[in-house]
């Protein structure tokens, strides 16, 4: 039987890279086979070719022993072919139902007949045992529900090949689990999927064929269980990596930040911080182990300004900084790494000179009067550029044209260089290479090295229990206990986190 | 030095990209009028052979159109800094209206001061009113987030109105539908005073005036601290603040700043040409015309400045043109075209879609070779 998906020799440039360089794909019946590359690698484009987003210069695909041209997604969709992205393209407002069927409604007349919408998704998800609630508004669901609404969009046009990039990069360990289920029962109905990801224990865990890239080439495919980590890491990034982050005994000095039993209200006004206290030391790591949703960003938010405290006491070494702007909190020492990079980090329409003076451009240094000294802007990006290893032709560059691995070294070097006396790293690594959480991970090392208070908020446990000195678990607006890494282990914050106390986990 | 020379032939090249797409919809637009024209039963080559010798044919006709081009590069200017923090000042036509009274005012309260003082401080007088104009404007997008169009709207109309009844009441000249004259200290000078080439012309300095402040509103946006932190509010208000900036504040200012300037198009207008205010019936249209300047132009000062000049020569060709049988509605439809081609970025999509179209006829011949 011939393979579902067969992509030979194919390139693609764009002006100054080759993305793709003369890449052979293949893809069996029924298998899970995983991209593993590192960002900007080509596995994206390789799989925008596929899906008709782009023309490949050279090269061929095949489905099914047939040679096709995919011209557009419309051609991908119907030769089989569903795409869930990485940011997930559902219309908020609109129900479960309303998102699968969006472009392909079921019609009574003229008329849109949403009895019968329903009831087909009620089908379609029985049948893959995909469980959603079809009448479930999508902004009032939880990120892994919205991903199974997409894979439902996609089964919905008939796909038999899903194509899934960075499947796992918003999602919850346990959502994680429950995503492996739910993509082995699609396999056991016959479907084929093809992961991009660049998470190696997902590789190990989800696939049964690997094939790696690394600057366009595929460098090997092998099958999943003749494999192991660290001979992946190493083709992946084309030398040794450590997994293992290194940092030697923490000098723990006087507490920089205080938390008194802050309160703090989410965008839909109800209470999402309820009562904390908290105190992170200087020399330390405190990491904030707990599922996305349960008052970790709102309480980054309200240390750092952008959004009000309803009540409670943040003190940043013995100063009230509660309820300042969010320029008197920079100016007092806090330094931060947001959670969403394209939202809050960057303005990816300004240049990487433009965007490494945020929140220091009304400072002396970078100004002359009214005018900002672009000359000195220029040779303060250079040197970080330099320092921090971001990889880009100069500092003239937009934002928006680097990868994310280096979109957030940016981010590192201006919130590190501003020498603030606390640093708030919000899921710092999230969607980066290897290579870049190597990077960023040591960065925080070297700053909890100097004496400085890191507040390490994290989804990835793996990054909690590697980094912190003492983990604080949330859950529902509230810190259910605090542990000293070394007594954690992962089943202990897993009980936690779903709200048992140390005591349960003991 | 290298790097410097390198950079100015980047920022040239980028610069010269941005103006191809516009000059190229523009070239596009006046065949499309072309055709047009030459369907009329008319000849397009006298058409616009017409619409030249009556916009720039003699000095004093290239006068009369820097004259019409003068308010339309500030209003064009008002909208494009506006546009840069994400605001869409619809209400600068208001703002334009309420310069204008406002200077004529000044104009006229103010009498019996010397020139050297009183033209600034007329010309001060409006600008500072279109600011307070637009700022209404800003503040309630900032503070309650109404949305600017619909207030610009209603602005537009209450400043019309207000214009209209201070004309009737304390401006009136009795039994006119017009207002009182500034004084003579209050009017700019014109070319006509030193250049007898203008003799026919009402061209001011206000010409001048606009140009500088094209540069100003270049360095505000680009060089400034506050122009960092309006493009960032407009770009990403998210970011901005995260970094710091408050977006409220840079809302109203943006406003504030974009009022300012299509206040200062009022007050010029009052000041170097009509020398009062007519009892308005609709509007005056240069608030309007200003949008399109500014899509034309890309929103970039120079763009700007090239783009109202264009407007001046299709408004002011037009009646040469009808005087050579061609009906002067097809400057409209020309103008119409240019704006809907540079709008749907008609130029791009195209040669996007046939660059594309070569990479598949590419791929395609390969197949068949092999």
């Amino acid at each position: 039987m011939p393979a579902v998906i067969e992509m030979k020799g194919i390139s693609k440039s764009f002006p100054g890279i080759r993305a793709n360089d003369n890449v052979n794909l293949k893809i069996e019946q029924g298998e899970i086979h995983v991209l593993l590359g590192e960002n900007g690698a080509g596995k994206s484009t390789l799989m925008n070719i596929l899906y008709g987003l782009y023309q490949p210069d050279e090269g061929q695909i095949f489905i099914k022993g047939k040679p096709v041209k995919i011209v557009n997604p419309n051609v991908a969709i119907s030769h089989g072919i569903g795409m869930v992205h990485q940011h997930f393209m559902l219309v908020q407002p609109f129900t479960v139902t309303e998102n699968i069927i969006l472009g392909k409604e079921p019609k009574k007349g003229a008329a849109l007949d949403i009895d019968k919408a329903i009831k087909d998704v009620e089908e379609i998800s029985k049948k893959y045992e995909l469980k959603v609630d079809p009448r479930a508004v999508v902004q009032d669901i939880s990120v892994g529900m919205q991903q199974r609404v997409e894979i439902l969009k996609t089964l919905y046009r008939g796909a038999e090949i899903l194509i899934l990039d960075e499947p796992t990069a918003v999602l919850t360990p346990q959502e994680i689990e429950e995503l492996c289920i739910i993509l082995r029962s699609l396999v056991d109905q016959g479907k084929s999927i093809i992961l991009i990801t660049h998470k190696l224990k997902e590789v190990i865990s989800m696939s049964d064929k690997v094939t790696i890239i690394r600057r366009g080439k595929v460098i090997d495919t092998l099958n999943t269980k003749d494999t192991n980590i660290d001979e992946l890491a190493e083709k992946m990034v084309g030398r040794k990596v450590s997994l293992t982050v290194e940092k030697k005994e923490a000098e723990v000095s006087a507490p920089i930040l205080e938390i008194k039993d802050l309160r703090v209200l989410n965008n839909r006004k109800l209470e999402a911080v309820k009562g904390i206290d908290l105190q992170v030391h200087g020399g330390e790591i405190l990491g904030i182990a707990g599922v996305d949703g349960n008052g970790q960003s709102e309480l980054v938010q309200a240390i750092t300004g952008l959004s009000k405290a309803e009540a409670g006491e943040i003190l940043l070494a013995g100063k009230d900084i509660t309820n300042l702007t969010p320029k008197e909190v920079i100016a007092s020492g806090v330094g931060h790494i947001p959670e969403d990079r394209h939202k809050r980090g960057l303005v990816l329409a300004y240049s990487l000179a433009e965007n490494s003076i945020l929140g220091s451009h009304h400072m002396k240094q970078f100004r002359q009067g009214f005018g900002l000294n672009y000359q000195k802007i220029r040779e303060y990006c250079r040197r970080l550029i330099k320092e921090y290893d971001v990889r880009t032709p100069n500092e003239r560059v937009l934002a928006k044209s680097l990868s994310g691995g280096n979109q957030q070294k940016l981010i590192v070097a201006r919130e590190i260089d501003r020498d603030p006396k606390l640093c708030i790293a919000s899921q710092p690594t999230r969607g980066l290479d290897v290579g870049a959480i190597e990077f960023v991970h040591k960065k925080l090392i070297e700053l909890r090295d100097e004496g400085k208070a890191v507040l390490l908020v994290s989804l990835e446990l793996d990054e909690i229990m590697d980094l912190s000195d003492r983990i604080a678990v949330m859950y529902d607006g509230k810190i259910v206990g605090i542990l000293n890494a070394k007594d954690a282990t992962e089943k202990k914050l897993g009980i936690m986190m779903a709200g048992g106390s140390a005591q349960d986990a003991v | 030095m290298e790097s410097g020379i390198n950079e100015f032939k980047e920022g040239l090249l980028n610069t010269l990209k941005e103006i191809a797409y516009p000059l190229v919809a523009i070239l596009i637009s006046v065949i499309a009028g072309g055709i047009l024209v030459y369907s009329f039963g008319s000849d397009p080559i006298i058409a616009y052979t017409a619409m030249i010798k009556g916009s720039l044919g003699d000095w004093n006709k290239t006068g009369e159109t820097l004259v019409t081009v003068t308010p339309l590069i500030l209003t064009g200017l008002s909208i494009a800094f506006a546009f840069k923090c994400n605001l869409f000042n619809i209400g600068v036509e208001g703002q334009f209206i309420i310069g204008s009274i406002t200077a004529v005012w000044a104009g006229w309260a103010f009498a019996g001061l010397p020139a050297i003082l009183h033209l600034p401080l007329t010309l001060l007088a409006g600008t500072v009113a279109g600011g307070i104009w637009a700022s209404v404007i800003g503040w309630l997008k900032a503070k309650v987030g109404s949305h600017e169009v619909i207030n610009g709207i209603m602005m537009n109309y209450i400043a019309m109105y207000t214009s209209n009844f201070l004309v009737r009441t304390v401006l009136n000249v009795p039994g006119k539908a017009y207002s009182i004259e500034i004084a003579d200290t209050a009017k700019l000078w014109r070319f006509s005073q030193a250049f007898e080439q203008f003799n026919h012309s009402r061209l001011h300095i206000g010409i001048i005036l606009s140009l500088i402040v094209a540069l100003i509103a270049y360095y505000i946006l680009n060089k400034t601290v506050r122009g960092y932190e309006i493009r960032a509010v407009g770009f990403n208000p998210h970011a901005a603040e995260y970094g710091g900036i408050s977006v409220r504040k840079n809302i109203i200012l943006a406003m504030i700043v974009s009022g300012l300037f299509a206040g200062l198009a009022g007050s010029i207008m009052a000041t170097g040409v009509q020398y009062r205010v007519n009892n308005l019936f609709g509007f005056t249209g240069y608030g309007l015309d200003g949008i399109a300047v500014s899509l034309v132009g890309n929103n970039h000062p120079i763009g700007i400045i090239l783009s109202a000049f264009l407007f001046g020569v299709l408004q002011k060709g037009g009646p040469l043109m009808q005087i050579q049988g061609i009906p002067k509605e097809v400057v409209g439809i020309i103008q119409g075209i240019i704006i809907l081609f540079v709008a749907a970025n008609f130029v791009k999509v195209v040669m996007e879609n046939i660059k594309l179209n070569k990479d598949l006829k590419r791929t395609a011949v390969k197949e068949e070779v092999e």
